[in-house]
C-alpha cells in the first residue's frame, strides 16, 4: 500500500508571499478560495519570465522569441490537457475565464443547437455563470430551462434529474461543485442520464478542478469549464474543454485573427482546432501561469489537496456547529463537499459579520455568491462563505471560531 | 469585545430602528437597492409647503444600512426639501460617528440616496448624476 502523502501546512505557506502579510495587525487569514486562490513563487516566477526574457506575439513569428513563447503557451495546453485527462491537446481551449468558457459553449453550440420548444436542464445551485447565458440562449430560440432542485442536505434531487431529462432535452449543465453548498455532485451519473435521452452534458468545473483531481473522459462529460484563477494560476486564462468531435461541428465564437485558415473577401476557412476558437492574441503570460499551476498542484498530487481540504472541512464543520445560531448550509459529510462552507450566523446580515472578521483579518466572501436562484430556494438574503486551500490550517480555524464567538456577542447586546 | 465601525448606537438603531413602517398619509414614496450587496431602503415622506412634516423608511439588509436609514429619517423630519439636496456623505459620517471605509461606504450612503430621490421626484426635477452615483 502506498503511503498517503499528507501536507505539511508550513512549509506549504513558504511558497504564498502574499500569506505572510498582517491585516488589521493580525496575520492574514485567507479563506476566500473559492472566489479566488492565492499564488505560489513559481506562477508569479512564471509569468515574470516570460515578460523579462521571452515576451513575443505566437504562432506567427519566426524569429527565436516568438518560438519560445510559443513552445511555452503550447507546453501549458499539453499540461492543462494531462491534468484533466482529455484525450488531445486541441480539445483544451484557452478562455479569459469559466463564464467565457461556458458562453463559448451556449454561443456557438448552443445557437446552433438549441431550437424552439427544446428543454435546457441545469440544477438550482448553479453560478450565474453557468444560468444567464442559458438563459439567453433559451429566451433567443423559444427554449425553456428547467432546475434540479435540491434536497435538505444541499444535495441534488437525483429522481428529479431523471423525471426532468427527457427527448426533448438537448443539453444538462451542471455544477460539479457548488460554488455556495460545497456540494460535490455525482456528475458521472448524471452525465449518463443526459446521454441516454440523447442531450450533451456539460460540467462547470470552477470549483472541482481547483481542489480534487477531475477526468474529463471518466466524467464522459462532453464539456467542461474551469478557470485559471481559482487554482493558483492568474487571473485572465480559464478553460474549455470539449470533445474533439463536437468542437470540430461548432461554429467559431469570436472570430477575427489568430483563429483563421484563409481569409479571402468572398469567404473565410478556419483553423483547426483548438485555434479556431482563440480569436485575437490570447493571454500567453497567463497561460504560461497556469502551466505553472498546474506544475505546482500536480507536484502536491490532487488526492493529496483534497485530503487535506476534507480534513481542514470536518474539523471547521464540527467547531461551526457548535456556535449558538449558526447554521451551515449543505452537506455535514465531509465525502460529499469541498471545503466551501456557507453559513449565517442568527440574524447578523453577512456583510456585518464580513466587516467584524476583517477586524481580525479574516477574509471571508459574503452576499448571494452569484447564486441568486439557490438562495431564493434557500429562502435567505445572503450567506458568509468560507473556503479552504491547501495553505489553510486548523489554527486559522479557530481563530475563525473565535472571531465568529465575538461577532455573536456584539450583536447580542 | 471592541468593534470600530458596531458601535453601540448603530446596533441599537439596527435593533429597534426609529420611524420604521409604512406612513399611510405619506404624499411621496422612493425605494432603491445597492445591487452588490442586495440592500434595500424605502422611505415614505409627507412633504407639506416645502417641508418634511413626517418620515418613514423600510428596508433589509445589513446593520450600517438599516442604521443610517433611520438615523437619517430622524435628521431629516422638520427639514427643507432645499436642505435635503444639500446633504451630502459627511452629513451620514456624522450620524454614524463613525467611516465605515470605501467597501461599506456605500451601505452607509443608500439611505440618503433614497431620501434625496423622494425629494427629487416630489418636485419632479431630474435626478443629480451626484445622486446616482451615491450608491
Amino acid at each position: 500500500m502506498v503511503e498517503k502523502l499528507t501536507i505539511n501546512a508550513a512549509r506549504i505557506r513558504e511558497d504564498f508571499p502574499i500569506l505572510k502579510q498582517q491585516v488589521n495587525d493580525k496575520p492574514l487569514i485567507y479563506f476566500d478560495n473559492a472566489a479566488t486562490s492565492q499564488k505560489p513563487n513559481n506562477v508569479i516566477d512564471a509569468i515574470s519570465n516570460y515578460y523579462r526574457h521571452y515576451n513575443a506575439n505566437i504562432h506567427r513569428g519566426i524569429h527565436k522569441l516568438a518560438e519560445e513563447a510559443t513552445v511555452a503557451h503550447e507546453e501549458a495546453r499539453e499540461k492543462v490537457a494531462k491534468f484533466i485527462n482529455a484525450k488531445q491537446t486541441g480539445e483544451i481551449i484557452f478562455t479569459r475565464n469559466a463564464t467565457e468558457a461556458l458562453n463559448l459553449v451556449a454561443r456557438s453550440w448552443g445557437r446552433a443547437n438549441v431550437g424552439k420548444g427544446d428543454k435546457i436542464v441545469l440544477t438550482i445551485m448553479e453560478h450565474h455563470s453557468n444560468l444567464v447565458p442559458w438563459q439567453l440562449i433559451a429566451k433567443e430560440k423559444g427554449a425553456t430551462v428547467e432546475y434540479v432542485e435540491i434536497d435538505e442536505n444541499g444535495e441534488l434531487r437525483l429522481d428529479e434529474v431523471h423525471e426532468l431529462i427527457d427527448d426533448s432535452t438537448k443539453i444538462v449543465c451542471v455544477a460539479h461543485a457548488s460554488n455556495v453548498l460545497g456540494t460535490i455532485n455525482p456528475v458521472k451519473d448524471i452525465g449518463r442520464a443526459a446521454h441516454r435521452a440523447g442531450a450533451l452534458f456539460l460540467v462547470d468545473a470552477a470549483q472541482s478542478v481547483p481542489h480534487m483531481p477531475v477526468n474529463v473522459r471518466d466524467i464522459d462529460c462532453d464539456f467542461a469549464a474551469f478557470s485559471g484563477h481559482k487554482m493558483m494560476g492568474p487571473t485572465g486564462i480559464g478553460v474549455l474543454y470539449g470533445k474533439a468531435e463536437l468542437l470540430e461541428g461548432m461554429p467559431p465564437f469570436l472570430s477575427g485573427g489568430e483563429m483563421i485558415k484563409e481569409v479571402h473577401t468572398t469567404g473565410t476557412t478556419w483553423k483547426d482546432l483548438p485555434y479556431k476558437f482563440e480569436a485575437g492574441t490570447p493571454n500567453i503570460a497567463g497561460a504560461i501561469g497556469l502551466g505553472a499551476a498546474v506544475d505546482y498542484l500536480q507536484g502536491i498530487g490532487m488526492e493529496t489537496v483534497l485530503d487535506h481540504e476534507k480534513e481542514i472541512s470536518r474539523y471547521a464543520l464540527g467547531r461551526m456547529k457548535e456556535i449558538e445560531g449558526l447554521v451551515i448550509y449543505g452537506p455535514m459529510d465531509v465525502d460529499h463537499r469541498v471545503g466551501v462552507i456557507s453559513f449565517n450566523l442568527g440574524d447578523i446580515h453577512a456583510h456585518d459579520l464580513a466587516s467584524i472578521l476583517d477586524e481580525d483579518g479574516i477574509a471571508i466572501r459574503s452576499g448571494h455568491q452569484c447564486a441568486q436562484p439557490l438562495m431564493e430556494f434557500l429562502r435567505i438574503p445572503a450567506t458568509s462563505r468560507a473556503s479552504f486551500y491547501i495553505y489553510n490550517t486548523k489554527q486559522e480555524v479557530d481563530v475563525l471560531v473565535e472571531a465568529l464567538e465575538k461577532a455573536r456577542k456584539i450583536f447580542a447586546r | 469585545m471592541s468593534s470600530d465601525i458596531y458601535k453601540d448606537i448603530i446596533l441599537d438603531y439596527y435593533r429597534h430602528p426609529r420611524n420604521n413602517g409604512d406612513l399611510p398619509d405619506a404624499n411621496v414614496r422612493a425605494k432603491d437597492s445597492n445591487p452588490l450587496c442586495g440592500d434595500i431602503i424605502e422611505m415614505q415622506l409627507k412633504i407639506g409647503d416645502g417641508k418634511i412634516s413626517d418620515i418613514r423608511f423600510k428596508g433589509k439588509g445589513c446593520a450600517i444600512s438599516q442604521a443610517s436609514a433611520s438615523m437619517l429619517t430622524e435628521a431629516a423630519k422638520g427639514k427643507t426639501v432645499e436642505e435635503v439636496k444639500a446633504m451630502e456623505k459627511a452629513d451620514v459620517l456624522d450620524l454614524l460617528g463613525i467611516d465605515p471605509g470605501p467597501t461599506r461606504i456605500k451601505c452607509a450612503l443608500l439611505g440618503l440616496k433614497v431620501l434625496k430621490l423622494a425629494v427629487y421626484l416630489h418636485l419632479g426635477q431630474t435626478v443629480t448624476e451626484e445622486v446616482k452615483r451615491l450608491v
